[in-house]
C-alpha cells in the first residue's frame, strides 16, 4: 500500500518536465496551473501519507530501484515517510502549492514565466526528494539539486550582472558547506557501509567518539552552508536577487531548513557527542545575535527579512545546540508559516510600489493595501512572539530549554529575541504606517494585489496565527505537546535530564512577553507617534554604519579569502595555463607552419626539378640501402 | 688486342648509357632531346637484359626486351603526340616554360 510514496516528487518533477520543455508553447494559464497542480498533488498524497503514519504508527517506506551497486556497495532509490519526513513533506509541499499560487499572480508579467514555474517545481523535486529518501546518499542528491535550483532562480533575472553575481556567490558559499557534508558522508560510509538511515544508526554504537565528533562536525559544515550560519551566512540576503516567491519558499520556508533537518535526520549521532552540540548552540546564538544586529539598520524590505530568516535559523540552531531537536522543529514550522507570509507580503508591497523595494521609501501603506497589511501584521506579531500566536509558542519553548541547559545562553537569545521584534516592527511601522514617502506616481499607482496573491496570504496568516497549537507546552495543557509526541518515534531529545517546574517556566514565557509588548509600545511610540523615519546612509555613524554595511563581513571575505585566491588563479594563468599548456601548443602549432612556409618553396611547377628531386632521392634510396 | 667481350663490359656500357640519358633529361630544355635521352635510359636497360640473358643462357631476358620495345614505342607515340599538343600551344618545346603544376 506503500506504492504511492514515489508518487510525491514524481509529480513535481512530471510538472517540471512538461513546464520545462513545452512550456514556452504553452498559455501562462496553463502553464501556473500545471506547476501548482503537481504541487498540490504532491500536499494531497503527503497528507495522505500523513494520515497513514499517524493511523499504524509505523513509518512507511518504498524501495524503487537499485540505483547503483559498486564496490559491494549498494545504493537503493528508497523512500521513507516517518513522523520527521512526512512533517517536512506537509511544509514543502503545502508552502510549495500556495507559493505557486501566489507566483501566478506574481509573476504575470513576466517573460520567463513558463522557466520559472519549471525551477519551481523542479526545486520542489530536490526538496522531497532530500526530505524522503532513506538514505543520506539521496539526502546528498536533493540537497545539491536544492542548490542548483536556488542557484538557477536567484540569477532568474540574470540580465541583471548584479543578480547574477549574487547567484554565484549563493553557488560557491553552498559549495563550500557542501564539501564537508560530502566529507562527513565518507566517513559514515566507511564507518557502517552504507548509508541507510537505519544502518547507520545501527552502526553508531561502534563508532568512536572521536570519529563520531568528527563526522558531526562535517556535517554541521554543510548546514552552515545551506541554512546560512556564520562563517557562511553572506550568501542568503544577496539571494534576495531573486523573484520574491522565491524568497518566501527556498530562502525562508523550506531549503534553509535543511540544515536543520540533517541534524534532526542525524540526531542519534549528534547525542553521542555533546561538545559538538555545544558548539553548534554557540554558532547558532552568534548567528541569532549577529544577523538581527545587522538587520535593525537595513533598509530594504527584503534584506531585513533574508537577515531576520538568518537570525531565525541562528534560533533553530541553539535549540538544536541544546539537543531539542523536536522544538528546533517546531520553531521551523511555525517559522516557515510566517516568514513565508512575511515575503509573500513583502512581495505584494513590492508588487504596489511598482518595484520599489526600500522601506523609507514606504509608509502609509495601511489604507490601501488593506489585506497585504493585516496578513503582514499576523506575521510581525508571530515573529516577536506576541502572546498567543505561533511564533511565541515556538519561541518560547525554544527559550525554556536553554534556560534549562544554561542561564546565560538565555539571556543572551532572550536579547536577539528582542532586537528581532525591534527590526521587525521598525520594518512594520515604516512600511505600513506614517505617511507615504515615495514618489507621487507610485502613490497613484498603489493597489492591492489579485486574489491569486492575496489568498496564500491569509491562508498562511491563519497558519501563522494558529500554528502555536500544535505544541502547546505542557504546563499549561497537559498532553497538548502534540509535534513533541509526533516526533517521539524518529528523534530523542537529549536534554530534559532536570525539568523546569512550572512557575519558572510561567516567568520565563512572562519575561519573554512582556519584553515583546514593550517592545511593541515603544516602537509605536518611535516611528508611529513622533514619526521618526529611517536615517539616510550618509548620516550614519560610528556602529550603526557599521551595522549598514554590515559589519563589512563581504568586504573582509573578499579580502581574505577571495583576493589571495584570484591571486593564486591569475598566477596559474598566467604562468600554468599562458606559459606552459598554451606555449607547447602554440609551439608546436608555429613549427608546423615554419617548415612547411620553407618547403612549399620546392615546390615550384617546374618539371625538371621534380625529375632533379626524383633521381636524387632514388639516388639517397640506393645510398641508404647499399652503403650504409 | 680485343680478346674477349665479358659481360663486366657490357655494364659499363649500358651505365654508360644510361648515365648519359640521366644526365640528358635533367640538363636539356628541348622536350624533343628529353624524350631521346628518356630512350637511350630505356635502350641502356635493354642492353643490359639481352647481356645478362646470353650470360645465363636464359632466353627470358630477350623476351622482356620485346616487351619494353613494345612499350617504349608506344609511350613515343604518346610522348610525342603531347609534345605536338604542347607546341601548339607555347609555341615552343622547351620543358622549363611548363610550370603550370604549381597551381
Amino acid at each position: 500500500m506503500d506504492q504511492y510514496l514515489i508518487l510525491i516528487p514524481l509529480l513535481p518533477l512530471i510538472g517540471f518536465l512538461i513546464n520545462g520543455i513545452l512550456g514556452k508553447k504553452l498559455p501562462k494559464n496553463l502553464v501556473g496551473t500545471l506547476g501548482t497542480l503537481a504541487v498540490f498533488g504532491s500536499f494531497l498524497l503527503s497528507l495522505f501519507a500523513f494520515l497513514e503514519v499517524r493511523e499504524s504508527g509505523q513509518a512507511l517506506s518504498q524501495t524503487a530501484f537499485t540505483w547503483m551497486q559498486i564496490a559491494g556497495l549498494k545504493f537503493d532509490i528508497a523512500f521513507l515517510a516517518d513522523p520527521l519526513s512526512t512533517q517536512m513533506m506537509l511544509i514543502i509541499t503545502g508552502i510549495g502549492s500556495l507559493i505557486h499560487l501566489y507566483s501566478i499572480g506574481y509573476m504575470h508579467e513576466d517573460e520567463g514565466f513558463y522557466k520559472f514555474f519549471a525551477y519551481l517545481n523542479l526545486f520542489v523535486f530536490s526538496m522531497l526528494l532530500l526530505v524522503m529518501g532513506s538514505n543520506y546518499l539521496l539526502l546528498f542528491f536533493g540537497w545539491e539539486g536544492v542548490g542548483l535550483c536556488s542557484y538557477l532562480l536567484i540569477g532568474f533575472w540574470y540580465q541583471n550582472l548584479e543578480y547574477g553575481k549574487a547567484a554565484r556567490k549563493a553557488f560557491v558559499m553552498n559549495r563550500i558547506g557542501d564539501l564537508g557534508l560530502m566529507l562527513g558522508l565518507f566517513m559514515l560510509l566507511q564507518h557502517a557501509g552504507s548509508l541507510e538511515y537505519k544502518e547507520v544508526m545501527a552502526s553508531l554504537s561502534t563508532l568512536s567518539t572521536e570519529k563520531a565528533a568528527c563526522i558531526g562536525l562535517l556535517l554541521f559544515v554543510g548546514a552552515t552552508g545551506k541554512s546560512a550560519q556564520i562563517p557562511l551566512y553572506t550568501w542568503l540576503p544577496d539571494a534576495m536577487a531573486g523573484p520574491t516567491p522565491v524568497s518566501a519558499l527556498i530562502h525562508a520556508a523550506t531549503m534553509v531548513t535543511a540544515g536543520i533537518y540533517l541534524i534532526v535526520r542525524s540526531s542519534a549521532l549528534y547525542s553521542m557527542v555533546p561538545e559538538v552540540l555545544e558548539i553548534i548552540g554557540y554558532v547558532g546564538l552568534a548567528t541569532a545575535l549577529f544577523a538581527g544586529l545587522i538587520a535593525i539598520r537595513q533598509n530594504d524590505i527584503k534584506k531585513v527579512l533574508a537577515y531576520s530568516t538568518v537570525s531565525q535559523l541562528g534560533f533553530m540552531f541553539v535549540a538544536l545546540g541544546v539537543g531539542a531537536y523536536s522544538t528546533a522543529m517546531f520553531h521551523l514550522t511555525t517559522h516557515a508559516f510566517f516568514k513565508a507570509l512575511m515575503f509573500l507580503g513583502s512581495g505584494s508591497v513590492i508588487h504596489a510600489m511598482g518595484g520599489e523595494q526600500d522601506i523609507r521609501k514606504m509608509g502609509g501603506l495601511a489604507k490601501k493595501l488593506k489585506i497585504t497589511h493585516l496578513t503582514f501584521l499576523v506575521g510581525t506579531l508571530a515573529i516577536i512572539g506576541f502572546p498567543l500566536t505561533s511564533g511565541f509558542f515556538s519561541k518560547d519553548e525554544i527559550l525554556a530549554k536553554v534556560y534549562e541547559h544554561s542561564p546565560i545562553m538565555w539571556g543572551l537569545l532572550l536579547l536577539a529575541s528582542a532586537i528581532t521584534a525591534f527590526y521587525m516592527l521598525r520594518m512594520f511601522f515604516l512600511t505600513f504606517h506614517g505617511s507615504f514617502r515615495g514618489t507621487h506616481d507610485q502613490e497613484h499607482h498603489l493597489h492591492e494585489s489579485p486574489i491569486s496573491m492575496t489568498l496564500p496570504l491569509m491562508v498562511l496568516a491563519v497558519l501563522s496565527l494558529a500554528g502555536g497549537f500544535l505544541n502547546v507546552p505542557a504546563f499549561i495543557s497537559e498532553g497538548s505537546e502534540h509535534l513533541h509526541a509526533w516526533l517521539n518515534s524518529v528523534v530523542t531529545d537529549a536534554s530534559g535530564g532536570h525539568h523546569l517546574d512550572h512557575s519558572t517556566e510561567w516567568m520565563l514565557m512572562g519575561v519573554a512577553s512582556a519584553l515583546a509588548l514593550i517592545i511593541l509600545v515603544s516602537t509605536y511610540v518611535v516611528y508611529v507617534s513622533k514619526k521618526s523615519t529611517a536615517a539616510e546612509d550618509n548620516q550614519l555613524t560610528g556602529i550603526q554604519k557599521w551595522m549598514n554595511n554590515k559589519f563589512y563581513i563581504d568586504e573582509l571575505y573578499q579580502s581574505v579569502v577571495q583576493k589571495p585566491i584570484e591571486a593564486i588563479s591569475n598566477l596559474g594563468y598566467n604562468i600554468i595555463d599562458r606559459g606552459i599548456i598554451d606555449g607547447s601548443v602554440n609551439f608546436i602549432g608555429k613549427s608546423v607552419e615554419v617548415a612547411g612556409n620553407a618547403l612549399r618553396r620546392i615546390q615550384n611547377g617546374n618539371v625538371e626539378y621534380y625529375l632533379l628531386y626524383m633521381v636524387l632521392g632514388i639516388f639517397f634510396l640506393l645510398v641508404f640501402k647499399f652503403v650504409l | 688486342m680485343i680478346t674477349e667481350v665479358t659481360a663486366e663490359h657490357y655494364i659499363i656500357l649500358a651505365t654508360t648509357l644510361f648515365v648519359i640519358g640521366v644526365a640528358g633529361v635533367l640538363i636539356r630544355r628541348n622536350a624533343i632531346v628529353v624524350l631521346m635521352c628518356v630512350e637511350l635510359m630505356l635502350n641502356a636497360v635493354n642492353l643490359l637484359m639481352v647481356a645478362f640473358s646470353s650470360h645465363h643462357k636464359d632466353s627470358a631476358g630477350q623476351l622482356f626486351v620485346f616487351f619494353i620495345m613494345v612499350v617504349a614505342a608506344a609511350e613515343v607515340a604518346v610522348g610525342l603526340a603531347i609534345l605536338v599538343m604542347v607546341y601548339r600551344n607555347t609555341r615552343s618545346t622547351d620543358v622549363s616554360l611548363l610550370d603550370q603544376l604549381k597551381n
